[in-house]
């Protein structure tokens, strides 16, 4: 397969030096007070927590991120709210430190990594990825993060492994819908098939902005699929499983009508109830038209030899 | 007399249009969160729906308090649920589409909760149209009749809010226990009346 390398943006087209440097500065201060409370160990260096990281190959060149101030207070984090706001505080109560993530099934050597050791193996880079959320939203985003593929291959996948299965953390204490068990069955799940798991766009993510992620974002680690529907890039990840059997995932097993298995961004099949031909960008000014979505939100190039031979209209 | 109730009907009609300042400020000093155009827009559909209960809580009130002369209330009521629709209509074409008509196209035909809005726009535009005396006096009976179908366009109205969420309906929920309620009273004093009346006439040889 040949996957194209794309050109990075500006640095400075990202975020305003200054505010990033102050924010920064406030998150120095606070963890010299609180003495890295509220982030995970490796982020209480008393240093800039990931500069001049290497561009990842697959950034798009021409993206504008959007600014961290939406991507922080616009989430879908349906274990504490089911607005996009209130998780922003909600999530704050979530324990982030110590955090480990099992990984296990049809694999040669299972694991149970401390967050910090997996992560110290990995080799980080800024993504500059789209993300296109099935509701009709959508962002740009300057992920940190490191490649799934080379965290699957160093625990070895067993030739019978054919489907990655997510599963996020199960906090009743702190998670209000975990608690009313409302809406959906948790803790919530996803899934890839192996093929999709490997694929060099796919990440994990640990950080935005070069800082370690928001809590209502997802941390400590998300994973991010950026040709698919925002609901299938599952947050606090605690859980990774490789199967022989396609597993059950939360939206889909919710609604299998309105979200498929495969969620890939595509404009010609709408959702049941609403089209997924256009798409509104966070961050636009009002009277601006709305962006015409693309097939597999402009990651066809890339992505679309998966899903060579099948009927996308099928396998939604 | 008349004097109280010229203001009390002036200080209704400035009162309805609070939700548009209140909506003109928080777009002034950047209110609407992340995502401002759907914000405008759900605020808007908001103030729709809420202006359709409280035209639709009018008679009602008629009944309860025996209180004469409201129907000039319910009238400007239900003509601001006409204006706060069709902003709403002209949110979703002018700030969120710039009037981009193929994509608008696209947009109405794959999406089943934009035809309950057009349904209940329509008969909300209906009934706005066939305000003015004359036309009144043209529809006769009709008239009545026609009005009768505010509580089809409440119903699609409120499902046309249901059928865009992807799973948390307190919302429209609320609404619509709101509407069934204002119905369910309408209903029981129709019941009322029809027994009344029923009592009245003797009753025929078995």
């Amino acid at each position: 397969m040949i996957i194209k390398t794309q050109k990075s943006i500006a640095a400075s087209e990202i975020t305003d030096p200054l505010i990033f440097k102050q924010r920064r500065q406030i998150i120095k201060s606070l963890l010299a007070i609180t003495g890295a409370g509220f982030a995970p160990a490796w982020a209480s260096e008393n240093k800039p927590m990931w500069d001049n990281l290497p561009q990842g190959d697959f950034t798009v060149h021409d993206l504008t991120p959007t600014p961290l101030e939406l991507i922080k207070n616009y989430t879908n984090y349906y274990e504490f709210a089911f607005n996009k706001e209130d998780s922003t505080d909600l999530a704050q109560h979530l324990a982030i430190d110590p955090w480990s993530v099992e990984i296990s099934g049809e694999v040669e050597k299972p694991t149970r990594f401390h967050l910090e050791d997996m992560v110290r193996q990995q080799t980080l880079e800024e993504r500059i990825y789209r993300f296109r959320c099935v509701e009709g939203w959508s962002m740009v985003v300057p992920w940190v993060g490191f490649s799934l593929a080379s965290l699957l291959k160093s625990v070895k996948p067993l030739s019978r492994a054919r489907f990655v299965k997510f599963t996020s953390i199960h906090e009743p204490e702190v998670m209000p819908n975990q608690r009313s068990n409302a809406m959906l069955t948790w803790p919530y799940t996803e899934a890839l098939r192996i093929d999709e798991a490997m694929h060099p766009l796919t990440i994990l993510a640990v950080g935005l902005y070069g800082d370690v992620l928001a809590k209502q974002n997802g941390a400590p680690l998300r994973l991010v699929v950026p040709w698919k529907y925002g609901f299938k890039s599952i947050k606090a990840i605690v859980k990774i499983e490789l199967l022989e059997k396609p597993p059950l995932t939360t939206w889909n097993q919710a609604a299998p009508h309105d979200y498929g298995f495969y969620a890939n961004v595509n404009p010609d099949v709408p959702h049941p109830r609403w089209s997924q031909n256009s798409e509104r960008q966070l961050n636009s000014r009002f009277f601006t038209p709305r962006r015409q979505t693309e097939l597999f939100n402009g990651y066809g190039e890339q992505v679309a030899s998966l899903y060579r031979d099948m009927d996308l209209r099928h396998f939604f | 007399m008349m004097a109280r109730i010229d203001k009390l009907w002036l200080t209704t009609l400035l009162a309805c249009l609070i939700p548009l300042a209140w909506l003109l400020f928080d777009i002034a000093f950047d209110q609407l969160g992340a995502n401002p155009i759907q914000a405008l827009h759900i605020r808007l559909g908001d103030w729709t729906l809420r202006f359709l209960c409280f035209t639709l809580a009018i008679t009602p009130v008629q009944t309860i308090t025996k209180w004469r002369g409201m129907t000039i209330y319910r009238q400007m009521l239900g003509l601001y649920t006409f204006f706060y629709a069709s902003l709403h209509l002209l949110s979703y074409l002018l700030v969120d589409h710039a009037f981009q008509w193929r994509m608008i196209g696209i947009d109405i035909i794959e999406s089943s909760y934009i035809w309950l809005g057009i349904v209940a726009y329509i008969i909300v535009f209906l009934l706005a149209i066939s305000t003015p005396k004359q036309i009144k006096k043209y529809l006769g009976k009709n008239w009545k009749k026609l009005h009768r179908f505010i509580y089809l366009a409440a119903g699609a109205g409120i499902l046309h809010y249901f059928w865009q969420l992807k799973g948390n309906l307190v919302e429209p929920l609320f609404y619509l226990i709101i509407i069934v309620l204002l119905l369910g009273f309408r209903v029981l004093v129709w019941l009322t009346n029809r027994q009344l009346s029923k009592m009245m006439i003797p009753k025929s040889r078995k």
